[in-house]
């Protein structure tokens, strides 16, 4: 009786994740399909023409900083307020240094000078702290640069 | 008389847009449209109202142009809301094409983010404090909006201290705020001012004329004696002098000057220089 009358399963319980892992790819990639429609469809659009965004030249803005330079509010005359002093050089340089293009900071060491450095600073300090097993990974090769790294062997999780 | 005041208000409704270029440093009045600069392309004594945006090289090449208080955008115009002096300012570093504003004169300041205000605090009420700029609303400052302000650690502010502070929120809809610290948590000035001096209130005009990078009043008034001022964009004057009188010379001084010509001017300081 049983073998005759096949038991139907429900859809939701056919897209649980246990029923599907004995499925092969063509057919889960059909679910998935069909899943996506279903959502799609129940999202709601506004069925207007396309309105293309008028794309504006004009900015509004209420503020007058943009349009005048005006200088700090805080001013001190003859020395009454020192710290007030201090600070209205710098807000006002500040306003006019953003007008002045940024000169290049000077470096003492150059930047490629800096990277190779570093491509053999990390070899070396790395073979201070890898075990002796990991030692063998930093062969030097015949020009004397270290070896990349291997990838190590690590435990990999069983697929389904 | 109405016949006269009749006629030029006709003229006015029925002239077309002018071309913001030509109307430089000239009045303006609310309600007359201005063209943007590269908009007078068909412009001539037979162009119709209409003008099609053409979306060629030359437009796209304008970049951004912003306009300031006393305009708006009206399609792709510009609508005059104040009367005043229509201004222009060069892009510096190329990008956008300038900004237009018109220069107009008030004395009721309307809250902007970015400006630096001068409030009275009025109340102390929890975590804030209700401070009067001036607005149609006070503003609100959080205690934490000071430099070095922790929990634990509370500024020492009192109903009826002055603050300089600038907006983080100022718009229509909603309650400003103000801070005393800028984006990176410095106070760069701001807070708690002083004990003594005096507050006094002018039009928001002569502010900007005074905050001007090419003051001469501002360098005249420094030779004078050792003062202190702060200037708020809410119209506020903060000053502050060694003796009660000096601070009363110095207030008279900023309040007349407004009116004042330049050779006025010269006169008074001269006076005051020899006494």
């Amino acid at each position: 009786m049983a073998a005759e009358r096949k038991t139907k399963l429900s859809k939701n319980l056919l897209r649980m994740k246990f029923m599907q892992r004995g499925l092969d790819s063509e057919t889960k990639k059909q679910l998935e399909e069909e899943e996506k429609k279903i959502i799609s469809e129940e999202h709601w659009y506004l069925d207007l023409p396309e309105l293309k965004e008028k794309e504006s030249f004009i900015i509004e803005e209420q503020s007058f900083l943009l349009c005048e330079d005006l200088l700090y509010g805080r001013m001190s005359f003859r020395g009454f307020n020192p710290e007030v002093e201090k600070l209205m050089l710098q807000m006002n340089t500040k306003n006019k240094a953003e007008e002045v293009e940024e000169q290049t900071v000077e470096l003492d060491v150059s930047d490629e000078e800096m990277a190779r450095r570093y491509e053999t600073l990390v070899g070396t300090i790395g073979k201070k702290f890898a075990k002796k097993r990991d030692r063998a990974i930093y062969e030097e090769d015949e020009n004397g640069d270290i070896k990349p790294v291997k990838a190590k062997k690590m435990f990999l999780k069983p697929q389904d | 008389m109405a016949e006269a005041a009749g006629v030029p208000a006709e003229s006015l409704a029925g002239c077309r847009a002018r071309a913001a270029r030509t109307v430089l440093d000239q009045v303006v009045l609310p309600g007359e449209e201005l063209l943007l600069p590269d908009q007078e392309d068909g412009d001539g004594p037979g162009g119709a109202g209409e003008r099609p945006l053409r979306l060629n090289a030359a437009a796209r090449s304008r970049g951004r142009v912003v306009c300031g208080p006393g305009l708006r955008r009206c399609g792709d115009r510009l609508l005059v809301t104040k009367c005043g002096r229509l201004r222009h300012k060069e892009p510096g570093s190329g990008s956008g094409g300038g900004v237009y504003w018109v220069d107009s004169q008030q004395k009721r300041y309307v809250p902007v983010k970015g400006d630096h205000v001068i409030g009275i605090v009025t109340a102390k009420s929890g975590d804030i404090f209700k401070v009067d700029v001036g607005g149609s609303e006070p503003a609100s400052l959080s205690y934490l909006a000071f430099e070095g302000a922790t929990k634990r650690n509370r500024p020492n502010v009192q109903v009826g201290d002055l603050i300089y502070g600038q907006f983080v929120v100022a718009n229509k809809d909603m309650e400003p705020e103000m801070v005393c610290i800028d984006s990176c948590g410095r106070a760069n000035g701001m807070g708690v001012i002083g004990q003594d001096g005096l507050l006094f209130k002018v039009t928001l005009g002569l502010i900007r004329k005074l905050l001007a990078p090419d003051c001469e009043i501002l360098q005249e008034v420094g030779k004078l004696y050792p003062l202190e001022i702060v200037f708020g964009m809410n119209g506020r004057i903060w000053v502050k002098a060694k003796t009660i009188q000096q601070t009363l010379i110095l207030a008279n001084i900023l309040e007349a000057c407004e009116h004042m010509t330049a050779d006025q001017r010269k006169q008074i300081f001269s006076r005051l220089a020899e006494s």
